[in-house]
């Protein structure tokens, strides 16, 4: 219980930051004096439009992400399983393309996080086919070596096909991920996706404590594992899906977080997943935050932070398991 | 009452049958060992028997809704996976997994399975420790303590004593004749013919697949059955400290 | 003045006696310019972009002249003997076609309205068409005394997709003030252009934003104009749309200033 205190709060702190931190440099009690009680002014627009969506993208993709890490892990038993690097985000992010460059999201707005959760949930299909629970960390991490570089792939054909000289070098947005510009929109879009994904993750709980034993076990203890994987496979496409069709592929997220927060849950991998829940937030709006400062001018990607702070952790987490592998 | 009821069940593995027509009923108060060389199908028995396999014929306890079955039987499989250094308190109230409803916490009866589960394996003092970091005999126990802790009428468990240390391996054995004595069940998959012996109120025989014997352990394990399935001799005697019973040689 | 930088580009190229008769172009504005300047015969390419009715307003002139894409290759094959570029033109083209001894003439960006007669007297010069060129040149300077307005107009800025702005150093700048608008690059102290975060757009709180038409499909590069500040800011008028007029330093910007002094009204 402590610990969900201290992660909802840093995650309160976090948004607060979040809000109050931008090129427009005014000052806090202006900034939520603003957003409260703001009539249309300059400031109130900046706040409640610019903002506020980009804060609440960032604690919504950050649960979406650490959720599903961690759920992820816990089903597939592997600590080295995450969305961005099994391919889920790539192949999201492919589908969202397509969504775009074919027109289909502005004759149909739900169409762009409906082909992004198409193409997660493609990818984690063949992530299960090609490496289910029963599959080690080598098999694993090669399947998402293959679906993401296939995923990167058509993604990058589907944009440098367009008709729009911009899409073409929008692939590193796709890639890497950023919250920038991001607006209410958004907000209204990616929410019942990731509502309905997190509500599917979240009874996960324990049948992913019961996975501890094994599957026969799990399955002698009255765990449905059919209806386990459904329901992960499903939470996991329809929460990152929505993520990535609003904020590109960001990655590290489902791997970092559930790695430094499992020693405080005492490796539950029930109790992990509302604390990756709120430590991906954390981390998210972090980076978020992080990118504003470090080069306020230039639009760095999020991926890029996530990646500097998560590929060394990787490396690691592969040393450490190196035996197993 | 009947635990545990299997007709003409068989599994086929492509076309082969790996469980053969076997049929055999558990009462209250049995400790069953079942028997037989490697691949003779014990696991496979085993799994089918949970409806953990698809099988033909009838297993009784596959025919129950997946809830309650949980709540009938407890199963220890053979691969001892822990996947996650949990402590083994946490492991063990797993065992409390089919009485916790959906979001539950654990209750105080739950917590009482637990530390009797975790007093009757010896392992007190152990609760706070990681799983994971316990030595290979200590995780068997731990395991066991998890099965016990399950509260079920029946217990089935594959080679739960194997590569335990003589004295863990009694004490297991006196847990099941302990448990069986207050009206479980417990059918264990054993290659110790010893200890099945000693311990087991029945010894269930398989070969091939087939189940060629079911009785008392001095009426399976004779020297015709012990040449025809194991291709063995043995030594076998009553004693005032029960049976013994010794693998000789190998019979050509 | 100008036929003095003219001669001495002349005398400096050392081909002042040959009138190049096989001229390319490989870049929109020196295309633009070669069309309105050269003798009948002597342009035989234009580059691709000029026949773009996105990037172009001479798209339709453009159309009798057989495109080429700014490769070495391409333009070598034509057999021209004399090339003209940008100063930004692809360097290894560029070279590359100078090493093959073919002579390339660059001309440089415009950046302001002053500096469009002298490219016009430089592109007439490389092409042995100076009179046309003074033509040009006098028509342009009547028609933009008539166009230039006194500074009291309205705050405008410029804002293209990925938030890219416009500085004050630019010739879309001096188009902007010539009508008379104030373009907040000048208040904001941006002389160079790139990216103006939308915060610091909704903040300035310009009476109109200068925008381009988007294209066909989706970039998230011109999602930006859907978002709803934007959308506050450019209020119920909407944003002003740049045509391709205002791309190249050509007589042509005087449609730019026609179009910008007719939405004061």
């Amino acid at each position: 219980m402590k610990l969900f205190a201290v992660l909802s709060a840093l995650v309160l702190v976090l948004f607060a930051a979040s809000l109050l931190i931008g090129p427009a440099g005014f000052g806090a009690g202006d900034s939520l004096r603003a957003l409260f009680g703001g009539q249309g002014e300059a400031v109130t627009l900046v706040m409640r439009e610019i903002r506020l969506p980009r804060a609440l993208l960032a604690v919504m993709v950050g649960v979406s992400l650490g959720l599903s890490g961690a759920a992820l892990q816990g089903y597939l038993r592997n600590p080295l399983a995450e969305p961005g690097l099994i391919g889920v985000s790539g192949s999201a992010a492919l589908g969202a393309v397509i969504a775009l460059q074919t027109g289909m999201a502005a004759a149909f707005a739900l169409a762009l996080p409906l082909a992004a959760l198409s193409g997660a949930l493609i990818a984690v299909f063949l992530i299960l086919a090609l490496a289910g629970p029963r599959g080690g960390s080598l098999t694993l991490i090669l399947a998402g070596i293959a679906i993401s570089a296939l995923a990167g792939a058509l993604t990058s054909l589907t944009l440098n096909l367009s008709p729009n000289p911009f899409a073409v070098s929008e692939i590193v947005f796709w890639m890497m991920g950023s919250l920038a510009d991001r607006s209410f929109s958004h907000v209204w879009l990616a929410l019942p996706f990731m509502a309905v994904g997190w509500f599917l993750l979240l009874r996960l709980g324990r049948g992913l404590d019961a996975l501890t034993l094994g599957e026969d076990a799990a399955a002698a203890l009255g765990i449905r594992l059919d209806r386990l994987r459904l329901t992960m496979v499903l939470g996991v496409a329809s929460s990152v899906g929505a993520a990535t069709a609003v904020a590109g592929a960001i990655g590290f997220v489902g791997l970092v977080v559930p790695h430094l927060l499992r020693p405080f849950v005492g490796a539950r991998p029930g109790a992990l997943l509302w604390a990756s829940a709120l430590g991906g937030a954390a981390m998210v709006l972090t980076a978020d935050i992080a990118v504003r400062l470090v080069l306020p001018d230039r639009d760095l990607q999020l991926g890029v932070l996530m990646a500097i702070v998560g590929a060394p952790l990787f490396l690691h987490l592969i040393y450490k398991t190196r035996r197993q592998l | 009452m009947t635990l545990l009821r299997l007709t003409d069940m068989t599994v086929l593995r492509q076309s082969c049958p790996v469980v053969d027509k076997a049929s055999l009923k558990i009462g209250p108060g049995e400790v069953i060992g079942l028997i037989g060389p490697n691949g003779a199908g014990k696991t496979t028995l085993l799994r089918a028997a949970l409806g953990l396999l698809p099988c033909q014929g009838h297993a009784s306890l596959a025919e129950m809704p997946v809830a309650a079955r949980a709540r009938h039987a407890a199963w220890m499989p053979q691969a001892r996976e822990i996947a996650w250094p949990v402590t083994v308190e946490t492991l063990v109230m797993l065992g409390r997994v089919p009485h916790l409803a959906g979001g539950a916490k654990p209750s105080d009866a739950d917590r009482a399975a637990v530390a009797g589960a975790i007093a009757a394996m010896g392992l007190a003092g152990f609760e706070m420790r990681r799983a994971t970091e316990l030595s290979g005999g200590e995780q068997a126990r731990v395991l066991i303590a998890r099965v016990l802790a399950q509260d079920a009428p029946l217990i089935l468990a594959d080679e739960p004593v194997a590569g335990l240390d003589p004295g863990h391996q009694i004490t297991t054995m006196e847990v099941f004749a302990r448990t069986a004595a207050n009206g479980k069940s417990v059918l264990v998959s054993l290659h110790d013919l010893g200890l099945a012996a000693r311990y087991c109120t029945r010894l269930i025989l398989l070969h091939q697949g087939r189940v060629v014997a079911d009785d008392r352990p001095d009426a399976v394990l004779t020297p015709e059955n012990l040449a025809d399935v194991f291709g063995i001799s043995a030594h076998m005697e009553r004693t005032a400290q029960g049976v013994i019973f010794q693998p000789l040689s190998v019979l050509s | 003045m100008i036929a003095a930088a003219g001669l001495w580009l002349a005398a400096a190229s050392g081909h002042a006696d040959t009138v190049p008769q096989r001229v390319v172009s490989m870049n929109l504005c020196t295309d633009q310019l070669a069309m309105m300047l050269a003798g009948p015969g002597q342009l035989i390419s234009v580059s691709d972009l000029a026949a773009d009715p996105d990037t172009s307003p001479m798209y339709e002139a453009a159309r009798a002249y057989p495109a080429n894409h700014g490769g070495a290759e391409e333009i070598y094959l034509l057999r021209p003997d004399l090339v003209v570029a940008g100063t930004f033109s692809d360097p290894t083209v560029v070279a590359m076609l100078r090493r093959l001894g073919i002579r390339v003439e660059q001309l440089g960006l415009v950046q302001s309205l002053d500096q469009v007669p002298d490219r016009i007297a430089q592109m007439g010069t490389i092409l042995g068409r100076e009179e046309q060129a003074d033509a040009e040149i006098a028509a342009f300077r009547d028609d933009l005394a008539t166009l230039s307005a006194p500074p009291d107009g309205p705050r405008a800025a410029f804002y293209y997709p990925n938030g890219y702005t416009l500085g004050t150093g630019t010739l879309s700048h001096d188009i902007l003030t010539t009508a008379g608008y104030r373009h907040i690059a000048g208040e904001l102290g941006r002389s160079t252009s790139g990216r103006l975060a939308l915060e610091l757009l909704v903040l300035a709180d310009p009476e109109v934003v200068i925008t381009s038409s988007p294209y066909p499909a989706a970039s998230r590069s011109e999602a930006l104009m859907d978002h709803p500040a934007f959308a506050a800011v450019t209020g119920a008028r909407g944003a002003f749309l740049s045509s391709n007029d205002w791309i190249c330093g050509t007589p042509l910007v005087l449609n730019a200033l026609r179009d910008l002094v007719a939405a004061r009204e």
